[in-house]
């Protein structure tokens, strides 16, 4: 049966950018490209855009699908939010997905060609912030011509992006959606990054990130960095409900072959993953979550940092995420709140954990659904 | 808060409620049911207003009804609002759910200039009645049996007042209420709900 609520068959764009991108590390990136892809119509006030940004393993593939023939298995990453009649109604908005700089999907990350060598960057890829990723994107708003979104939302590291759009240009973010989030990571968070990170570049096949000359991929490393990490999305009670400790043959073996389900679980996942992604956008992006923390500058005081928002702003986080729990979020509430922002923040009752943002819990959804309704064209 | 407990909240008590508020004025009204009082007062009166609300329907009618509301718990206080946050902190037909009474009442004062709660009298002559009977009270504004009420508390005018006194909370107005009418004789005997504006000393 046909979905009539997908947005069906998408294609990628890219968009070449030749001006030089100043990173915040001082680093400077000559020019570059971003693949994006966009799902409804833009009105012609131009006000219906809503920019919706991706977390640490995601990419520009929102919603719809790539291929007609297997549309569930090349359906975007967020598709059960984007479409027809669902949450962000593509009947209403003009939904932007992009691939942020850095990337493994298209976006000029590691693995573009360094002008400067005629080599692939690798290891030489400047190391990025959620700041410079929001500049990027600012780039393409102004290809597509949006002067303002109507939102920009995101889950994880896709809502520091948003928060940060709020930021960097009070203007041109009418709302920010910041869901399942953090406004810093905590000591626990960046000990797990560095543990993904450690994985990647002891695997002898990294090269010091030059892989690719090499002909070579960590995939080992980003295996062990993935499984690490898809730990840390689940909840304790989620994982005890699903596999417990549910054996393989029903009894020990004593061997380090797969006994307990779990096991399978996390390499069968870690597997999955070290096919498709690049370590070292990995390594790009979990930095870029270790650096991301907007109050840093004002001496750790959150409010006076997000003094210059103007955004109406919708929070959510998810009771059993342990990744970033709601107290996270409600730092970020707290310091809206200081500043007499519009605000509104739910704590959603879901047992996936960290991945509870991309479900779609009723409750979820359903705030998601009449928050975006309430947005103004 | 629970939904029967908002079916019940008097849109009647609204218009006097909304007599007290300055216009422009910062509210956060705490156990906000579905919003439709700040949406009133922001209509209204301008107001700059947030409601916090535990129950996920509540929420979604709030959103649906364009008004800021906040998912916290009450019972763990008001530590996301800075002192003097706002002109008014409201509390409608919540108090006698809540359990550490004093801690909220305290912590109204502190986050809001003033506080503006309303509340079932227990003292109502139908409800004494109800016991001298030998029954708990179960009325309009206690819809509830013993056994599934969310009421933790149960108080009468004269023992809130009594409260106020002993922990110096000024009361700066108070209406009382029976059949969605003004009492003016006796409040305790006679009405079914009262409303305080209540200030610092």
């Amino acid at each position: 049966m046909r979905d009539t609520s997908s947005v069906g068959l998408v294609a990628p764009q890219t968009a070449r950018f030749d001006d030089a991108l100043v990173l915040k590390s001082g680093d400077v990136l000559p020019g570059f490209e971003l693949v994006y892809e966009t799902y409804g119509t833009l009105n012609a006030a131009r006000s219906n855009a809503v920019l919706v940004c991706h977390a640490l393993s995601g990419n520009h593939h929102v919603a719809g699908f790539h291929d007609p023939a297997h549309p569930q298995k090349t359906a975007g990453w967020w598709d059960n939010l984007v479409g027809v009649g669902k949450p962000l109604d593509t009947d209403r908005f003009f939904v932007v997905g992009v691939n942020n700089l850095g990337g493994c999907h298209g976006s000029t990350g590691p693995r573009s060609l360094n002008p400067a060598t005629g080599k692939p960057y690798g290891a030489d890829f400047p190391l990025l912030t959620v700041e410079d990723w929001v500049a990027a994107q600012m780039r393409l708003s102004d290809r597509l011509g949006i002067a303002t979104w109507a939102a920009v939302m995101g889950g994880s590291l896709g809502g520091m992006q948003a928060l940060q759009w709020t930021l960097a240009c009070p203007e041109r973010a009418r709302h920010a959606l910041v869901i399942a989030s953090a406004p810093k990571l905590s000591a626990q968070n960046i000990a797990f990054n560095e543990v993904a990170r450690q994985a990647i570049r002891s695997d002898p096949e990294f090269y010091g990130g030059h892989y690719y000359e090499h002909g070579a991929t960590p995939r080992r490393g980003l295996k062990l960095a993935r499984m690490v990490g898809h730990i840390t999305y689940l909840s304790g009670d989620q994982m005890a409900e699903k596999f417990g400790r549910q054996l393989r043959h029903g009894q020990h073996r004593f061997n380090y072959e797969v006994e307990f389900e779990i096991e399978s679980y996390l390499r069968h996942q870690g597997d999955k993953f070290a096919d498709a992604f690049d370590a070292n956008t990995y390594l790009i992006a979990t930095k870029a979550l270790d650096y991301f923390d907007p109050a840093f500058a004002y001496g750790g005081n959150l409010a006076a940092a997000l003094a210059r928002a103007k955004a109406g702003f919708f929070v959510a986080s998810f009771t059993t995420d342990w990744r970033f729990a709601p107290e996270r979020s409600h730092e970020i509430v707290h310091a809206l709140l200081q500043n007499g922002l519009n605000v509104s923040y739910a704590e959603i009752e879901c047992a996936a954990g960290h991945d509870s943002f991309l479900l779609d819990t009723p409750h979820y959804h359903q705030a998601l659904a009449a928050y975006l309704k309430g947005i103004v064209l | 808060m629970s939904n029967a407990l908002n079916t019940m909240r008097g849109r009647f008590d609204f218009e006097h409620i909304a007599d007290w508020i300055r216009p422009a004025s910062s509210v956060l009204d705490l156990g906000c049911g579905d919003g439709a009082l700040l949406a009133l007062l922001k209509r209204d009166k301008g107001i700059r207003g947030y409601g916090v609300e535990l129950d996920p329907d509540n929420l979604l009618a709030c959103l649906k009804n364009g008004v800021n509301v906040l998912q916290f718990d009450l019972e763990h206080g008001l530590a996301d609002f800075e002192d003097d946050a706002f002109d008014y902190v409201m509390m409608s037909l919540s108090l006698q759910t809540v359990r550490h009474t004093v801690p909220l009442l305290r912590e109204m004062l502190r986050v809001g200039h003033e506080a503006v709660v309303s509340f079932p009298n227990f003292g109502y002559k139908p409800h004494r009645e109800a016991i001298a009977e030998g029954h708990m009270p179960v009325s309009r504004h206690l819809p509830y049996q013993w056994f599934n009420s969310p009421n933790v508390r149960f108080f009468t005018i004269a023992d809130f007042e009594a409260l106020c006194t002993h922990e110096q909370i000024r009361l700066l107005e108070r209406l009382a209420f029976a059949d969605g009418e003004v009492v003016r004789e006796d409040p305790n005997l006679n009405a079914e709900v009262a409303l305080y504006r209540l200030g610092r000393i």
